[in-house]
This record gives C-alpha cells, structure tokens and sequence, in this order.
C-alpha cells in the first residue's frame, strides 16, 4: 500500500512538473511575454525594471528555472489590478469555491446515487423513464441558461431565495463556511444546485448502469437466496459494488465542478476564484490567470491521486495487485 | 417419515415480449430427510427455474403460475415475501454453479458469513458468529479458517471458493440445500473432493440435497433418487438403480448412452439426435418426439401423463425401453 | 409523412446501388419515434439557420428597420406600425425572433466549422497513432489523455485568456478543445480494423500507407467518428454559446445564442425574462435535438446492441 501511495504520488509530481513547462510555454513562448506579464498601463522605465526583475533578458531555460523557483515559493507574480500577490488573491478566494463546488457534490450524490440505483432496479417504469429524461435534459441544458432560469423563477418570480453573493459565514469546529448559517444556505441553495445538475444526471447514469450490470450478477442472487433483506442487498452488495466507478468518476468530476463554476461563479455573483479568473480574463490580467492556472493543475493532480487511493481502498482487487 | 419438501405440478412460466415461455411446466417430485436428489437436464430444461423457483427467486418476467411447493407440509408458493426470506439461508440455502461468482467480490468472507447467520438471528452477537463462520470453514476443509475469514474472495482458488459458499450454504443448518451444478465449473480432481465433502457433509446433518445437474454420471454416484428432466417436464424418476440400470424412457436411455460405461467398452458413444423444442412454442404431443427413435403416431397428437410403475417409477412415455 | 420526406432527404443524392443500404440504415434508424422527431426538429432548424435572411420577419442587424422606441416590448405586442413581434423585442427594440434565427446561424456555424475541422485533425492524428503505432503512438494518446483529463471549459478558457477573443480565436479554442475525443474515437476503431484481413491483403499488394489509411481504413471507422461528431458538435455549440455568455467568445458583432442570453441577463430582474428566456429555449431544443440525433446514432452503431 506505501508502495503504491508512493509510486503514485512521483508520477503526479510528474505531471505537475510537465504542465508547468506547458503553462510557462503557454505564457512565454507563444505570446509576447512582455505583453503578457507587464502591465499595459506601464511606462518604459517600469518595463524595463519589470523585464529585469522577472528575468526576461535571460535565455528561456534560466527563465524557466526562475519562474519554477518563484513558483515553487509560492510567488506567481503581482495582480495588475489589485497590486496584491496574484497567490494570494486566488487563495482567498479558494473557501468560497470549494464550498460550492463540494455542497454540489453532495447534492449530485445524495440524490443521483439513489435515484440511479431506482431507475437501475425498475428501468421499465414511469418514474425511472421521468428520472433518465431528467438526465438527458440536465446533460443538454447549458450550465450558464439553468443558473438564469432559476434565478428567474426562484428569486425573480417567487422570491424566495437570493440570487447574488455569498451570505453570512460563521465557524464551527475551525470550519469557516455559509452552510452554517440560514442566511448562508439561502445563498448558496441556487448556485450549487445550478452546479450540481451536470454531474447530478452523470451520476444518475452511472448508477443506473452500474445498478443494472451488478444486479444480474450470481453474488446478488447468492445474497439473496441466504435470506439478505432486501435492504441489505441493495445497500451492501449493490451499492458496494456500484460505488467504485461512481467515487472514481465524482472524484474527478470534482475537478470539473471546480472549472464549471467559473461560470456559475459569474452567474450568481459568487466570490470565488471562478469569479476572479473572468474577471482577469477580461481585464488581462495574467498574473492571475497564470496563477489560476498553476492551482488549478495542483487540484487535478491531488484529486487524481486521492481519487487513485481512494479506489484502491474500495477494490480489494487493485489494492491486493498494488501490494504485489 | 413425511417428506421434507414434496413438488406438486410447478409451473414457472416466464412471460416474455415474445411470448409465454414455459420454462416449469408441471413438475413434480419430492425429497425425504438426509435425501440426496439427482434434477438431470441439459441447458433449458428448467431444473435451474425449478430450483428457484422452490427459493422463491425466479426473475422477472418469470413467475410460479401453479401447483404447490410444500416444505415441511408449508406452502411456499403462497407464503409472503417476508417470510419467505426468512426461509431462504436458514431452513433452504442454495449453492451455485460459478464459485467465481457467487461471493461478493468487495465484501471480506467474513462479513459475507456473519450478514447470513445474522439476517435470521439478530440475538447472535458478532463474536458468537464468527465463531460458528470459522467452525463451518473448518469443516469444509478449508485450512486456517482463523486467518483465511479476513480474506476476499478473489484469493481463494475456485475450489476453495465452491467450499466457502457451501460452509455459508451450511451456517444456518438447512433442512434441505439446493445445489445448481455446484461442480461443474471445478476441475475434475477437485470435483471429486466437494461432492464426497457434500455428501458427507449431509449424512451427518440430516440435510437433504437437491442436486441440478446436467451431468447425469455426477449424481449416479450419489443420489437416492434421480428426476429427467426435458423441456420442462420431468420425464422420468424413479430410485437411482432402477433408473440407472433399467432405463425406460427413451430419453433418459439416450442420456446414459451418451456417458461412458465400463459396461459397454468399446462401442461407440451414443448421441441424441436433433434439438430441444423451443420452450415458447412445445409442440402438442411429447416434446421429445422429434428427437425420439421410439415415437409412435400418439407421440404426436398428445402428450403423455404421468405413470408410476410397480419400482417406485414415474414414468411420461407412451412407448418406453423395454 | 413527416418520416417519409426526412427518409427522402437522407437518400437523395445517393446512388442506385447504395439505395438498400440507406434504407437499412433509416429503417434502424426510425426504430425510435423520438429520435425521427429529433431528426425533423433538427432538419427544421438547420433550415432555418441556413435561411435566416428569408425566413426572419425583419433583419435585426440593419440599422433602418430598427426602432429604439420598439426596445423591450413583451411577447405578442405590435409596435405602432402595425409590426407584430411574436417573441417581443430585446433592449435595443431589435425584434427576438430574427435576432434568433439569426443567432442560430451564428452558433451553428461556429459549431459545424469548428466541429469538422476537429474531425479532420482528430481522425488524421488517431488513424495515423493507430496505424504506424511505437513512439508516435505513445506521444499523440499521452496528449490526449492529458487533455482529456481537463474540462473542455478550462481549457477554452485557458486559450482564449492565451490568445484573447474572436471568432477565430473561439473556433480555435473549439478545435483545440474537441479534436482529442475524435483522436482517441479514431485511434479505437482504426485499431480494431488494422488487424483485418483486408488490411493485410493491401499492405500485401505494397499499397502505400497514405492510400491504406484514406481508401481502406477510413471508411471502415466512419461510423463511430459520425457519432462523436453529433455528441460533439451539440458539446461545441454549448461550450461556444457559454464561452458567448461570458463575454469571452464571440464579439459583439457576431450575436450567437449565448451573446443573446447574455444581453438579457441584465433584464431579468425587471421581469423581462422573454430576451434572456427565448434565446435559451432555442438553444436547448437545438441541443437537445443534435444528442438524440447523437445517442440513436451510437445505439445503431454499437454493436454490442446489434440484434
């Protein structure tokens, strides 16, 4: 298990380490980096303060070395706009996106896993034809479209929920979050259902799949035929079984939910670094934006690993191949 | 000694888009305590779905459509689903044909024994369970019990995995295990072992065994009485010997003259002729006719009924061996 | 009827000895009623983009018909010329349904184009990576599984932050996003077809490998390119329309559906939802209508559905 955590891990550092040269390539190599990193509103003297500070007069190589270097301390250069570390811009914007990307997550979950394994087990009937339709239609329907109707009809026209901010926050166990508090959830309701419909119908399809294979199997019966609840079955020997692709998939869908909400960010007014990077797309603002960027890698490459591990725990089979 | 379990005119009928599938189409037959039963058929003749349907586990669109199922004097078919559950596992278990299959790949055998003495006996605590999982392992013969209880299925070999479903099969002490070709997925040395383990196993318990089988040499060794079983009817059942030695319906003569024979060394093996009669559209007469060298002008305008004979036999057949 | 004339539609233009085929193919095809509906819906709406300037009431785009006093009228309502705007009209009076008519040119086109040229760079590097295999192989699939572990948002996000916003700029960064799940369609079927028989037969007359690959093995993987290109095409027009949105994608002179749901967002909370809504719904049907059209071809294709 160490072993295989280990040899996990260097290849992620790996694929860390490659997407760096991509983005350095990206920003250095196919633009003018001048453009890029400087702000347009300088003048000369401060361009060419710039260009020496950041190493630009050096041969790309050694420039590759610096920007690892600064990277690597945690300095990806200062926002135009704000005049504060891009870095630390993004981080603290970080809570805020994390906390909806993962409220989405839990709503894709608890309702998609159940409603699968329901269309899985009853896949002739009406409810389970209305389930899977809902999932067509919630892949189809454009993020940004079903983050305007509901604000149209839930806080335009009822009025019920708010359709911009984040609300109130408060703390517990060292947890600073809005689902703590009434107003907080009443806020974040709209936003991460918004988010949550793609993978909720993702989620749906996997579970009514895996459902439907798993079910035929011999053990099902087997579990049966000792006299299992059905209950149990279901919640043990199904859901076991099903669980491993779906953990596989949300764990990287995860990463999905975290660019997506750039748009939902946008949508519904949410202070998150999804919100941040638009808005530095538009303002050309590429110390953020190459900052974001380098985040967003380091996310995807714990999440694959996490996702990697955690699959390994699930599957006695690929944990016992990884001991041997 | 009344029956443990008596069969009386089973029919299973799977309704499918296609049409009505009779898969169990009057069986009958019944099985004493300690008893060991032989189901013989080939693929499709419905001694699957009859097992099943005794456990009350026939898939959709499959359903028992008539007859009785009375174990212990108890009608299974009209029992409701709840107690039929608490049936299952502890007075009936049920062994299947793939020991790859039929252990849950993702559950420990121990939580897999534990769950089965549990479901039926909430007043059994963890310890006292796995105790008695760790004695049935060790009475199938499986070595180290103690440490092999942690294991998942896919460590054990398909020979050690057909004796952990049967130590399952056991935990509750059954009254009556239904086998469906526990075997026939095991090499031929290892079969050998699990069906002297069975066997010893069940004459020590008092339990009593239906075993579904294709293979009609697999039971000859062991049964007391041996059900044919073709296109969804038993054809011929009668004590082992009897069957055995004296066939009478041409079928079941076929069968035996398809299995090699110390007797007849030498000759040829024989072969039946042509196919099943597919199940959704049995013709008239005898569903055997088509295949059958002894079949008269009858044959095929109806189909024979049931006759027992003075050796214990049951016998459908208008023109048998003689 | 309306099946008869879709059916026609697919075999005109075919030749005589391919007839058979086409009419397996409907006949497979018209086996769900719902996916021929998607069919026809999708035929109408091609129609409708390809014909924006005939079929629209006005043209929302010339300066002389458009009426900033005419700006914002609900659904149904006429203006004082005895116009009637059966969708209402947007902010600046331009009436909403020419403005989607021709929207739906806008992002059909940038989906269509970009779409087909991700194809053909997708299905060249997948045949090819499947064909010669070794190192060639092993470089082009690593790339595509990289990026393929990326949502195709970010990474539109990241070239057009690399490269700033545009029509071209928008379908580049649509290629570039799409042009890997073709690779990889193309590389598993042209796999399987590589070890064929007739393969070995032409590598045996010494073919050379540009005319295997183009005359022998490509036509063997259409079916499944065909498939991903329908899925992809409705993932496109999606990704470009959010991308609008955004303000990212398409500038303001090209009004897609996304720019059009975008100018009516700021309406919304005054109750204007019909410049934001209407937009979105025509949209949805467009998308909607291409993934049935998509998912009835994958089941046809798939044969492990084959009966």
């Amino acid at each position: 298990m160490t072993a295989f955590v280990l040899r996990r891990s260097l290849q992620s550092i790996l694929v860390l380490f490659v997407m760096s040269l991509i983005v350095f390539a990206g920003v250095n190599l196919v633009g003018d980096p001048v453009d890029m990193l400087i702000n347009p509103e300088a003048d000369q003297q401060e361009i060419e303060r710039v260009i020496k500070d950041l190493g630009l007069d050096r041969p790309v190589t050694e420039q590759y070395w610096y920007f690892l270097v600064n990277a690597f301390q945690g300095d990806l250069g200062k926002s135009f706009v704000f005049g504060e570390p891009a870095l630390k811009l993004i981080v603290q914007r970080m809570p805020a996106t994390f906390e909806l990307a993962l409220f989405s997550l839990l709503i894709a979950v608890v309702f998609g896993i159940p409603l699968g394994i329901y269309a899985g087990l009853k896949p002739a009937s009406k409810v389970s034809r209305t389930i899977m339709a809902g999932s067509i239609l919630g892949f189809s329907m454009p993020t940004f479209w079903v983050g305007i109707i509901l604000i149209m009809f839930f806080s335009v026209h009822l009025g019920w929920l708010p359709s911009t901010g984040r609300g109130d926050v408060a703390t517990v166990f060292g947890i600073t979050s809005s689902i703590f508090t009434l107003d907080g959830l009443s806020h974040i309701f709209l936003p991460a259902f918004n988010l949550a419909l793609f993978k909720l119908s993702s989620v749906i399809r996997l579970a009514r799949a895996g459902t439907r294979e798993i079910i035929l199997q011999d053990y099902i019966k087997f579990a049966r035929a000792k006299g299992l609840s059905e209950k149990r079955v279901i919640n043990v020997h199904l859901l076991k079984n099903i669980l491993i692709p779906i953990v596989t998939v949300i764990g990287l869908e995860f990463g999905s939910l975290i660019a997506f909400s750039t748009v939902t960010e946008t949508v519904f007014a949410w202070p998150g670094m999804g919100k941040l990077i638009i808005e530095a797309i538009y303002n050309l603002d590429r110390p953020i934006i190459v900052a974001y960027l380098m985040i967003i890698v380091l996310i995807f490459v714990t999440l694959n690993l996490i996702v990697d591990i955690t699959y390994s725990l699930l599957d006695p089979r690929v944990r016992i191949k990884g001991e041997g | 000694m009344p029956p443990i379990l008596e069969v009386k005119n089973l029919q299973t009928h799977f309704f499918t888009k296609a049409g009505v599938l009779k898969a169990v189409d009057g069986v009958s037959f019944e099985i004493g305590a300690g008893e060991i039963i032989g189901l013989v058929g080939e693929s499709g003749s419905g001694k699957s779905i009859t097992g099943f349907s005794i456990l009350g586990l026939v898939d959709e669109p499959g359903r028992v459509v008539g007859g009785q199922i009375l174990f212990k004097g108890q009608d299974l078919t009209t029992l409701a689903p709840a107690d039929m559950q608490k049936m299952r596992g502890s007075r009936i278990a049920m062994i299947f044909q793939d020991p790859m299959m039929t252990l849950n790949p993702v559950l420990r055998i121990e939580t897999q024994m534990i769950e089965a003495i549990q479901t039926h006996d909430s007043s059994v605590g963890k310890d006292e369970a796995r105790q008695r999982s760790r004695d049935a392992l060790g009475l199938v013969g499986i070595s180290s019990p103690e440490e092999r209880m942690r294991a998942y299925p896919h460590q054990f070999s398909g020979g050690m995995r057909q004796r952990v479903s049967i130590a399952i099969a056991m935990l509750n002490r059954p009254d009556l295990i239904i086998a469906d070709e526990p075997t026939t997925a095991l090499d031929v040395t290892i079969q050998g072992q699990v069906i002297h383990e069975m066997q010893k196993l069940c004459k020590k318990t008092k339990t009593a065994l239906l075993w579904i089988t294709h293979d009609l040499a697999v039971v000859a060794g062991i049964s007391n009485r041996i059900c044919v079983m073709y296109a969804g009817r038993v054809v011929e059942q009668g004590p082992n010997e009897a069957l055995i030695g004296n066939p009478m319906h041409p079928y079941t003569n076929g069968l035996l003259g398809s299995v090699p024979s110390q007797n007849r060394r030498g000759e040829p093996l024989q072969q039946i002729e042509g196919i099943v009669p597919s199940l959704l559209n049995l013709p008239v007469g005898c569903a055997f006719e088509n295949r059958c060298g002894n079949a008269l002008a009858e044959c095929r305008q109806s189909a024979p009924d049931e006759v027992t004979m003075d050796d214990q036999r049951v016998l459908r057949c208008f023109n048998r061996v003689k | 009827m309306a099946q008869g004339s879709t059916g026609g539609q697919i075999t005109a233009g075919q030749q005589a000895g391919s007839q058979a085929g086409w009419r397996k193919l409907w006949s497979d095809y018209s086996e769900s009623p719902l996916a021929v509906a998607a069919l026809f819906v999708f035929a109408t709406i091609l129609f409708i983009a390809i014909f924006a300037p005939f079929v629209s009431p006005t043209d929302p785009y010339d300066l002389a018909t458009v009426d900033i006093m005419n700006s914002r009228l609900a659904p149904g309502s006429e203006d004082f010329a005895g116009n009637l705007y059966i969708l209402g009209t947007d902010g600046a009076g331009r009436d909403m349904l020419s403005s989607i008519f021709y929207g739906l040119r806008v992002s059909l086109g940038v989906g269509a184009l970009s779409g087909l040229i991700a194809l053909i760079v997708g299905a060249i590097l997948g045949l090819s990576a499947a064909y010669f295999g070794g190192r060639y192989e092993t470089i082009i699939m690593r790339i595509v599984d990289i990026q393929l572990s990326f949502p195709s948002i970010l990474m539109a996000l990241v070239i057009l932050a690399i490269f700033g916003k545009g029509v071209e700029k928008t379908i580049i960064a649509l290629i570039l996003v799409q042009w890997a799940y073709y690779a990889r369609a193309a590389r598993a079927s042209a796999l399987v077809e590589k070890n064929k028989e007739y393969v070995e037969a032409a590598k045996c007359l010494a073919l050379g490998d540009r005319r295997i690959i183009l005359n022998h093995i490509t036509p063997n993987c259409m079916a499944p390119l065909i498939v991903v290109g329908t899925l992809q095409t409705a993932h496109a027009i999606s990704l470009e329309a959010t991308l609008s949105f955004l303000g990212l994608g398409l500038p303001i002179t090209e009004p897609s559906l996304g720019l059009l749901i975008g100018n009516g967002f700021e309406y919304m909370y005054t109750g204007d939802y019909w410049i934001s809504i209407f937009p979105g719904i025509a949209l949805l049907i467009t998308i909607v209508s291409i993934n049935l059209v998509g998912d009835q071809l994958r089941d046809m294709f798939n044969p492990r559905l084959q009966r």
